[in-house]
């Protein structure tokens, strides 16, 4: 199958070539943890401030591989039924109505009920899609979100790649998808957890990298403009700020200053367009004030 | 080197140096290396992905990867020192108060009738043998956790109709809404997080209020987060979620590099805020500061931080041993700045105290959403 082929990569830099043709420029670290990911079958669980990639590396791996990317954003109190499946019970229930009425009153309910849970009505959510449509990547954005009692089910999940649906069997998926995790560390995540995935910690990219992840990203954007804005950036990230901004603030601030016809980033137009990268006005007047602005030109 | 015993050691080597990786990350880690190969980086990162398991590994991984890998040759490896471990888990009769001069001043003290009264006493000026009758005392404690209305909705005779289940009982009838189903909101842990000031002049209480996080987290693990202030901050609550109090007080305490040291408040709580409490640790949580408020810094930025803190937390409650005195005057130039950002100032210097300042929690915890943020 093509797609196992795909799958097939003899090295981790042969994933940072193939993650690299979709635009996701990763270092040793990103293309090792998605190579181990693979090869390994391991989920794996991505940390680091926002901004970083994390979320990126899931798209990337599922563009790089020619596969559906299937999302489960987690949020507090998501269950299962928000998570794997659901019955849909207006349509059961329309269904019902339709078959008593073609009857005439001479309806078989064991037939009538067991017509009713099959997969016609089943609503599959992301994990159950996941499972069904393998091979795939599954992204579980911000884990640390979801309760502890949704991790120990994820966990159940993860472990078999299989979930039993009472009505209907054991759905369970052929090859198991290609799971990435991520977190962003507001609530330590469980070791059981940690325990079945790698591990990753992904800290900003430093200068060369991002000016590259700026020119692939935003073609025609200028070099020098890429070089001042990737700099400024890694001077306010070494700045004690609420916020440091991460990746996506300087892609919004290139896209920022190139939509504005700027080649160049100088002190005025970097003070109008710097709601694009700090979204809190303490670290705005922290920035202004330390010049890092000023010292662009 | 490059052997399976090579990486095996080098993994233990880990262990020994505090992180904490099993044998089934040992086994990914041997996995992960027949995958990469053993060409110096790529070992690095199979190691690192595999046996790392938090942002703080990293450091102690780099190190013990140079340690072991790099410079030159074979570096000698840690011997491994068991813990020891402590003799005098939960001893119920007080400790021989012969012994200890500080015991022989009031040989009857932690006598069992005497319970009520220790609860009250200042925990700084208690004996030997008075302190072991805490211990006793705190482990039976068992604090409710606060609550708060959760997202999701249970079955419940009273409250909102529940269309999935009105709807799924009508299938079961052949569409006929016979018994309507209703449902409420459920309740969830409302998450706490206690942040002690193991600072030279808090140290007389530094034990008995790590004793009482210990047994807070024991009680709800998964919504506590315990970290001590000082001249840094650190992060115990994983050490505290042991069951031992004594093991899990050793644990704590080689956590933490600073204890009896300075105090620089503001800026430990600026690196709380930063690097956890924004995140959402302390979003909407209810946050107890452990602390005299002996301010060695600027005060200002104690000031600042407290206002943020309070923007982020649900209610921020201040625990000063000092307040239990009488006479006692709000003047510490920490206090001061801290006071105007504070829901409720309270004692927590006797086990009366941290009852008290447990029931605080709970009550401010509750508080209804449109509840205004008074201050006493």
């Amino acid at each position: 199958m093509a797609v196992d082929d795909a799958f097939d990569f003899k090295s981790p830099a042969e994933v940072a070539k193939a993650l690299d043709g979709t635009g996701y420029l990763p270092d040793d670290g990103i293309a090792t943890a998605a190579f181990l990911a693979m090869r390994m079958r391991r989920p794996l669980l991505c940390e680091g401030e926002p901004g970083t990639g994390k979320t990126a590396l899931a798209q990337a791996l599922a563009s790089a591989l020619g596969v559906d990317l299937i999302r489960l954003q987690c949020h507090e109190g998501i269950d299962a039924a928000q998570a794997l499946y659901d019955w849909d019970f207006p349509r059961q229930l329309l269904h019902l109505r339709t078959l008593e009425a073609a009857s005439g009153g001479e309806l078989d309910a064991e037939a009538a009920e067991s017509s009713l849970y099959t997969r016609r009505f089943l609503l599959a959510r992301p994990l159950l899609r996941a499972l069904q449509e393998a091979p795939c990547v599954l992204l579980v954005d911000e884990i640390d979100r979801a309760d502890d009692e949704f991790e120990a089910f994820l966990l159940e999940v993860l472990s078999e790649y299989a979930v039993t649906i009472p009505e209907f069997g054991v759905v369970s998926a052929p090859e198991p998808p290609i799971v990435v995790l991520t977190s962003n560390r507001t609530r330590e995540v469980h070791d059981a957890l940690k325990r079945r995935c790698l591990y990753h910690w992904l800290e900003h990219p430093d200068l060369e990298r991002e000016v590259a992840i700026l020119r692939r990203r935003l073609p025609g954007l200028d070099e020098r403009l890429a070089q001042q804005v990737a700099a400024t950036l890694q001077r306010m990230r070494q700045m004690e700020l609420l916020k440091p901004p991460g990746v996506a603030e300087a892609l919004d601030w290139a896209q920022a200053l190139q939509a504005l016809g700027q080649d160049e980033l100088d002190t005025e137009v970097a003070a109008t367009t710097l709601g694009a990268v700090l979204k809190y006005r303490e670290d705005a007047e922290r920035v202004r004030a330390a010049g890092v602005l000023a010292a662009e030109r | 080197m490059h052997t399976v015993t090579g990486l095996v050691g080098f993994a233990r080597a880990l262990r020994h140096s505090g992180m904490a990786c099993g044998p089934t990350r040992v086994q990914a880690f041997l996995a992960a290396v027949e995958e990469v190969g053993l060409d110096r980086d790529a070992l690095y990162w199979a190691g690192r992905l595999t046996l790392c398991s938090d942002p703080d590994d990293v450091p102690r991984y780099d190190a013990a990867f140079t340690a072991w890998f790099g410079g030159d040759g074979v570096s000698a490896e840690p011997v491994g020192r068991p813990q020891p471990r402590p003799s005098q888990i939960a001893a119920l009769a007080p400790a021989d108060a012969g012994a200890g001069a500080e015991g022989e001043d009031r040989p009857l003290a932690a006598a069992a009738s005497d319970a009520e009264v220790l609860r009250r006493r200042d925990l700084s000026e208690l004996g030997v043998a008075e302190r072991e009758h805490l211990r006793r005392l705190l482990a039976v404690l068992r604090p409710d956790p606060p609550s708060r209305p959760a997202l999701r909705r249970r079955p419940n005779q009273r409250g909102t109709l529940s269309s999935r289940a009105t709807l799924r009982e009508m299938l079961r009838s052949g569409g006929e809404p016979v018994r309507l189903r209703r449902q409420r909101r459920s309740h969830r842990p409302r998450r706490v997080v206690l942040l002690v000031d193991v600072s030279g002049s808090m140290s007389p209480y530094a034990d008995a209020l790590l004793r009482f996080a210990h047994v807070v987290v024991r009680r709800s693990p998964a919504s506590t987060e315990v970290f001590t202030l000082g001249t840094r901050l650190t992060r115990v609550s994983r050490q505290l979620r042991q069951r031992d109090p004594e093991a899990a007080l050793l644990a704590a305490s080689h956590a933490v590099p600073d204890f009896s040291g300075g105090t620089r408040l503001g800026e430990t709580l600026r690196v709380f805020l930063d690097r956890w409490g924004q995140r959402g640790i302390a979003r909407g949580s209810v946050v107890v500061l452990f602390s005299d408020g002996w301010e060695r810094g600027d005060a200002t930025e104690l000031a600042d931080q407290m206002r943020r803190l309070r923007r982020l937390a649900r209610a921020v409650i201040w625990a000063n041993p000092h307040a239990g005195h009488d006479g006692y005057q709000p003047v510490q130039s920490g206090i001061v700045a801290a006071m105007p950002h504070v829901d409720r100032m309270v004692a927590g210097h006797s086990l009366r105290s941290l009852e008290d300042v447990w029931s605080w929690v709970r009550r401010l915890s509750r508080r209804g959403v449109g509840g205004a943020k008074c201050e006493d």
